[in-house]
């Protein structure tokens, strides 16, 4: 059935897509990570009374104020494109998204339109207390605001408490609590919001750096380090525990996606977990059989099995058993490809006869195809490809990615603790070494950030909504090339805008926390 | 009580102030921020919405029925 999908149209709202929430994910970080930081600072000044807190608080506002106001309205384009580039996937997942969506808006519009008015024209005009109380409302309602989209987007990956309507073709939501509260959804919001944090926090300290290696406003640098390392430790180890535990929810609902970010193509019981290694770039013989998976790797071992099951016997399934078949450590047998994809052309022939004994008032046979439908749904999206290896994500994007995250992640912790260190001895001034690494480690925090993405997105592939819908079939019957015009459009549009926040920020750091400020 | 309603009489009037006062005394950088914000919100609405996002359903059929008659041909007998 692919090739009865126009693959350009559906690359390049791939790559559209891709382009926009990635250029959507540079602001949106350092906005909720930001929030909390400058929270804190204020409460810092207002339980101490010193000003010096005041001054500080300021300038990180400043900044803050810049990131939300270039990166505010940026993700409504996504919203553009849902309508336009993947209009049976936006009918197709209907009332599922509508909820959280507009929870999103409400929250967004009220809390933080409202009191981060507060924040900014508010010194001296309300309460101390008033301000600070607003500045925290601030933190959270971004937050909570991302909260909604992520759970749509934890939806996507583990489609729970809907029902298919056949009569419309779209989900409706039966359970409100199931799509908010899925394992899925609440990994991703907790594991999403906390390496925001982490961005927020080295953002901090290479800003704050940079001011102590210039030798000008370093008692305003060095407090500014502590917030933020404190901060950022906290919040990576809050990122290392929700990690996992997406580890164990991904190996359950998709562990398609587990085995590619792990590149295990055949799996095996007491499996190694990959710390460092350089995939192959062998084609293999077509079905990833014999394929030589690394051409250089250090594996810790049982560790993978240990992360997956908490035993470090537990057997992990590879891209090749979960294509043949194989029971898991629970007992449950997890059906071939080849079998889904039969179920999945049934629910598909289903659906097309429920539509046909519909229009023909054929009660009877309307009834028996819905039975038929309704027996083999959960793998209606498997009836669309034609070869049992095209539900394989891209494994080489999905484990440098992965990797890439993750060893970012780690190397941030000893960022945070060199920070704390240092300022405690008093040496850091000394380590010019360590303030231009932290300089440096801003770009890298943005980086991990997008690979966090990358894996999450490339690594669902080839689906949209897990086994419901692959992405071919989720595009509109448009004309690739009013694509490929939009895409360079918002090529062009996105990269203005960071060339906007860059120079702006710059100019802001450059003038400092004496005679810039809100 | 006379001094809570006189409050509450006067807190349009005191919130448009607020919003008044703290846009006319912006510096010179958060007027440049407005500006991008503007600028960048009406290239959004007003070009790439209008001219390049229709929403493809909306646009082409008039009623639920029929985008849903189309969503369902679509996923069925896909031929784009």
């Amino acid at each position: 059935m692919i090739e009865n999908f126009d693959l350009s149209v559906v690359d390049w709202s791939r790559a559209q897509f891709a382009l926009t929430a990635m250029y959507h994910w540079i602001f949106v970080p350092l906005t909720l990570g930001m929030a909390f930081i400058i929270a804190i600072m204020e409460t810092i000044y207002v339980k101490t009374n010193d000003p010096a807190w005041k001054k500080i608080t300021k300038f990180w506002m400043t900044l803050f104020g810049i990131n939300f106001a270039i990166g505010v309205a940026t993700g409504i384009i996504l919203e553009f494109e849902f309508g336009t580039n993947w209009s049976n996937y936006s009918w197709f997942v209907g009332d599922i998204f509508g909820a959280p969506l507009a929870i999103e808006g409400i929250m967004a519009f009220f809390m933080e339109s409202t009191f981060i008015a507060v924040m900014f024209f508010g010194w001296n005009k309300v309460s101390k207390k008033f301000h600070l109380i607003s500045t925290w409302l601030v933190a959270i309602g971004s937050n909570l605001s991302a909260l909604w989209i992520l759970v749509a987007n934890g939806w996507m990956q583990n489609p729970v408490g809907m029902k298919f309507n056949p009569d419309t073709a779209r989900n409706e939501m039966d359970s409100f609590w199931d799509v908010l509260f899925s394992p899925t959804a609440v990994n991703k919001f907790l594991h999403t919001i906390s390496s925001a944090y982490i961005l927020a926090a080295v953002f901090v300290i290479g800003v704050s750096a940079w001011y102590i290696l210039k030798k000008t406003n370093v008692v305003f640098a060095k407090r500014s380090i502590v917030v933020a390392a404190v901060f950022g430790l906290l919040a990576s180890i809050f990122t290392v525990m929700t990690g996992d535990n997406s580890a164990r929810e991904i190996v359950r609902d998709q562990p398609m996606k587990f085995a590619a970010f792990e590149g295990l193509y055949n799996g095996s019981r007491g499996a190694g977990l990959v710390a460092l290694g350089i995939m192959s770039t062998s084609e293999g013989d077509g079905t990833n059989e014999n394929m030589k998976d690394f051409n250089f790797k250090i594996e810790i071992p049982n560790m993978l099995s240990y992360m997956a099951y908490l035993d470090g016997n537990a057997f992990v399934p590879g891209v090749n058993d979960i294509i043949k078949g194989y029971t898991d450590n629970d007992g449950e047998i997890h059906p071939p490809v080849t079998e889904k994809m039969e179920m999945g052309r049934k629910a598909i022939a289903a659906l097309k006869a429920y539509k046909a004994a519909k229009k023909t008032d054929d009660t009877v046979g309307a009834k028996e195809a819905e039975k038929e439908l309704k027996a083999n749904f959960k793998y209606f999206g498997y009836g669309y490809f034609s070869d049992p290896y095209e539900v394989v994500p891209p494994v080489s994007i999905s484990f440098y990615s992965f990797h890439i995250m993750v060893g970012l992640g780690m190397y941030f912790i000893l960022l945070f603790v060199l920070s704390l260190v240092y300022i405690y001895k008093g040496s850091v001034g000394n380590k010019k070494w360590f303030l231009r690494m932290a300089i440096w480690s801003i770009p890298l925090a943005y980086l991990a950030s997008e690979c966090g993405w990358i894996l999450a997105e490339m690594g669902r592939q080839p689906w949209v909504i897990q086994d419901l819908m692959p992405t071919m079939a989720a595009v509109s019957s448009i004309d690739s090339m009013s694509v490929i015009i939009t895409f360079f459009l918002f090529l062009v549009v996105f990269t203005g805008l960071l060339i906007a926040e860059i120079k702006i920020m710059l100019k802001q750091i450059k003038i400092g926390p004496n005679h810039g400020g809100n | 009580m006379n001094n809570t309603l006189n409050k509450l009489v006067k807190l349009p009037k005191t919130i448009w102030e607020f919003y008044y006062e703290g846009f006319r005394n912006q510096s010179k950088w958060s007027r440049q921020l407005w500006l991008i914000i503007l600028i960048k919100l009406f290239v959004m609405f007003f070009i790439l919405k209008l001219l390049f996002f229709p929403n493809f359903l909306k646009t082409k059929y008039d009623n639920d029925q029929e985008r849903s008659d189309y969503v369902i041909d679509q996923l069925t007998n896909p031929k784009n």
